[in-house]
């Protein structure tokens, strides 16, 4: 799976918003804290005001808040708004599909399409922001890794 | 696991009557029984009936039939135990049954039943802690995963024996 670099932006933006529903960020202020072209990013904002997920707050010192629940709202919600589809790269074209090889490639790309969409679905941006919370505070690469992988014992909350 | 597991951890309400975990007695099997029918919209008495013989009767002491209390009232039962060496894997818990009634979602009894399993497994010396979740069940993927469960090092696969049947006819 290809993710368009907007979807990147946007769930950089969702999340940094969501990190503290009543902080209000510019644009700029979110481009710079991840290295980003401020010019992409504003577009992409845009797209998340439609979507209700943000809103902008204009005059002096404007910018944008998070006005969704981050209980609810799953990393899949944001990413598609984004992506047409979630199609893996085993998907098969054409007519190819009429074939038994054509028909067994389609069934491991179904598969990885569904396996990717049940773990966008998965996980809220609360749940995100709580494991980016730990990947923080932890000091080494191993650290994270075994914060995203073990899925230790310890409560997050 | 039943739909009615599937509160997500968003917030507690402070005038809650307190919630207590304990682990089940002979008395529970009937509200066992309906809540478990009640959340996944089948009833098995038979089914309940070998748990409690195993987990509630049993001597096994890593085996837990847990259930939550509020209000006088029993509202959520988790079941778990330790296993030890399936597919090759060291002991680790594992939680495989879960039900709250629809009444008390969003009061943190899941979360509750659950940390308590944890605690329990913990004080077993096991240092990992796995379930099974519908791909398709979303909720309860999420409930998981805001108790900091993730994807295991395990995939789980599935022949379709009615398949076999189709294409050797």
């Amino acid at each position: 799976m290809k993710i368009q670099k907007s979807t990147t932006f946007a769930l950089f933006a969702v999340l940094e918003l969501a990190r503290d529903p009543e902080a209000q960020l510019a644009t700029g202020e979110i481009a710079d804290a991840y290295d980003i072209s401020v010019h992409h990013l504003a577009k992409v904002m845009r797209q998340l005001v439609r979507s209700g997920l943000i809103r902008s707050v204009r005059g002096a010192g404007g910018g944008y808040k998070f006005s969704a629940n981050p209980n609810r709202v799953t990393l899949y919600d944001v990413v598609a708004l984004f992506e047409d589809n979630l199609a893996s790269e085993f998907e098969v074209p054409g007519a190819s599909v009429g074939t038994g090889i054509g028909r067994a490639l389609q069934m491991v790309g179904d598969e990885i399409e569904d396996l990717t969409q049940a773990t966008l679905q998965s996980i809220t941006l609360a749940t995100l922001l709580r494991h980016a919370a730990r990947a923080e505070a932890a000091t080494t690469a191993s650290d994270i890794k075994e914060i995203l992988t073990e899925g230790d014992l310890e409560p997050l909350t | 696991m039943s739909q009615s597991d599937t509160e997500l951890p968003e917030s507690v309400s402070t005038s809650s009557p307190p919630l207590s975990i304990r682990q089940a007695v002979a008395g529970d099997y009937q509200r066992i029984v309906d809540l478990d029918a009640e959340t996944s919209s089948v009833s098995k008495p038979d089914y309940w009936r070998e748990i409690f013989a195993l987990y509630v009767s049993g001597e096994d002491a890593q085996r837990y039939l847990l259930v939550a209390d509020l209000a006088g009232k029993t509202v959520g039962f988790a079941l778990g135990e330790v296993r030890a060496w399936e597919f090759g894997s060291p002991p680790c818990g594992w939680v495989f049954g879960l039900g709250v009634t629809a009444e008390v979602r969003e009061h943190r009894v899941g979360s509750a039943l659950v940390q308590d399993m944890f605690d329990r497994f913990r004080r077993d010396g096991v240092s990992s802690v796995r379930t099974n979740v519908s791909r398709r069940d979303t909720l309860n993927l999420s409930f998981f995963r805001s108790l900091g469960m993730t994807a295991g090092p395990y995939v789980q696969l599935e022949y379709n024996l009615d398949e076999e049947e189709l294409s050797s006819s």
